[in-house]
C-alpha cells in the first residue's frame, strides 16, 4: 500500500497506482469517487452540500457536488484516467438525527446523494456501486490499484464496494 | 442574503462571544441545580474554526462522541448541537442517575437522561438568548446520536457551510469534584437568522 491521502470535508484530491484517498468521519456529506481502472487514477471529493448555484458564499467548488465532481474530473483525466473508462462509486449521504418537521436542511445527506448521481448521469459516468443513506457515520478508503472503497462504522461492522 | 461569519466585524464577533458566555453560564447553573450539587464552570472558550479544526478538538473525525441536536423555532431558526465525549456523557448520566458505572456504552435509560440534561442546558441557552435580544424562540424536543464526531458535526456544519467555511463554537467546561466534563455547544442561526440576531443586538444596521 502506497500513501494514505487524507481528503477532508469540502475537499478533494486524486492518487494513482498504490496510492489510497480516505475521508474520515463522513455523515451527511457524500464520498465520490471517479475511478479508472486500466490507468488505476482514483479520485475523491468530500462533498458537503447539493448545489453552488444557490449559495451566495460558492467560492470552494470542492464544497458543492455540481462543482466538485466537475474538478474532479478535471484532476483524474490530469492524471492520465480516460474519459470513456471512468467509472464512478458513493458513499455517506446519512441522516444523523431524526427529526419529523419541516427542516429540510435535515434531509440535506439525501439531496446530497441525489445531485450527485444527477451530475455523474450528465456526464455519462457510470455508479458501479453504493453505499448510501442510513442515520450512522463512515469512514472510507479508495484503493487507487483496485478501484475498491472499504467503508467503515462505529458498531455495524466494515464492507467493501 | 445573510452574513457570514468571515465578514463579521469585531465588535459582533465579540458580542456572539458574549452571548455564548452568558447563555453557557446559564446552561451551568441550570445542571448545577438539577444534579443539586456544585457545579463549577471554566469561563466557555468562544471560537472561530475551520470545518477540519472542529474536529480535531474533539480528538478527530473518527472518535466515538454523544451529539444531541434541538431545531430553534420562533423569530430567530436554526439549531443547537450539544455535544459530549462519551466519557463525558457517561459521567453525566451517572451523576443525574446516581449510578456509579464505568463502562462506555450509553444504555436507554442513560440516552433518555442525557436527552433531558440537554433539553435543560439548551433551554436555559436559548433563555439567556431570549432575555438579551427580545427574540422569541423555542426549542424542539431533543435528538440524541452516538457516532463517529465529524459525522455528527456535519450536521452543523454543513448549515454553517451555506453562510461561510467557518464554524462559531462555544466550549464549556464543567466540573463536579474530580469529574471533568466537557460539553460543547453548537448555535447555529439559518442564513436569514445570523443578521436579526446581530440586529437584535444592536450591533448590525
Amino acid at each position: 500500500m502506497g500513501e494514505i491521502i487524507k481528503v477532508g470535508m469540502a475537499d478533494l484530491n486524486v492518487t494513482r497506482g498504490d496510492g489510497v484517498l480516505t475521508t474520515l468521519g463522513l455523515g451527511s456529506c457524500v464520498g465520490v469517487a471517479l475511478y479508472d481502472p486500466i490507468k488505476k487514477v482514483a479520485g475523491l471529493a468530500h462533498v458537503m452540500l447539493p448545489s453552488s448555484k444557490t449559495i451566495r458564499n460558492n467560492t470552494n467548488p470542492a464544497k458543492f457536488a455540481d462543482t466538485a465532481i466537475l474538478l474532479l474530473l478535471e484532476k483524474v483525466l490530469k492524471l492520465g484516467a480516460s474519459r470513456g473508462r471512468l467509472v464512478s462509486k458513493l458513499a455517506g449521504g446519512a441522516q444523523m438525527f431524526s427529526f419529523s418537521n419541516k427542516n429540510d436542511i435535515m434531509k440535506i445527506g439525501e439531496r446530497n446523494a441525489i445531485a450527485s448521481k444527477e451530475i455523474l448521469k450528465e456526464l455519462k459516468i457510470p455508479i458501479l456501486a453504493e453505499d448510501i443513506g442510513g442515520n450512522f457515520g463512515r469512514t472510507i478508503e479508495l484503493y487507487a490499484d483496485t478501484g475498491i472503497i472499504v467503508v467503515k462504522t462505529i458498531g455495524r461492522g466494515t464492507k467493501q464496494i | 442574503m445573510g452574513i457570514s461569519i468571515e465578514e463579521m466585524n469585531n465588535m459582533q464577533l465579540d458580542v456572539l462571544k458574549e452571548v455564548g458566555n452568558i447563555g453557557a453560564g446559564n446552561a451551568a447553573t441550570a445542571l448545577a441545580k438539577m444534579l443539586n450539587r456544585k457545579i463549577d464552570m471554566n469561563v466557555p472558550k468562544v471560537e472561530i474554526l475551520e470545518f477540519k479544526e472542529v474536529t480535531e478538538l474533539l480528538g478527530g473525525a473518527e472518535k466515538a462522541v454523544c451529539g444531541i441536536y434541538f431545531d430553534v423555532d420562533g423569530d430567530l431558526t436554526g439549531n443547537i448541537m450539544f455535544l459530549l465525549t462519551v466519557k463525558s456523557a457517561k459521567m453525566l448520566a451517572n451523576m443525574l442517575l446516581f449510578k456509579d458505572e464505568n463502562s462506555d456504552i450509553l444504555d436507554e435509560i442513560d440516552q433518555s437522561a442525557l436527552q433531558e440534561i440537554g433539553n435543560i442546558l439548551s433551554g436555559a441557552y436559548i433563555s439567556s438568548l431570549t432575555t438579551l435580544t427580545g427574540l422569541n424562540m423555542k426549542i424542539s424536543i431533543p435528538s440524541l446520536t452516538t457516532d463517529m464526531a465529524g459525522a455528527i458535526l456535519s450536521v452543523p456544519i454543513i448549515q454553517y457551510g451555506q453562510i461561510g467555511d467557518k464554524v462559531l463554537l462555544i466550549e464549556t467546561e464543567f466540573n463536579e469534584g474530580d469529574d471533568n466534563i466537557k460539553g460543547y455547544f453548537f448555535l447555529v442561526p439559518d442564513v436569514e437568522s445570523f443578521e436579526v440576531l446581530l440586529k437584535s443586538l444592536g450591533v448590525l444596521e
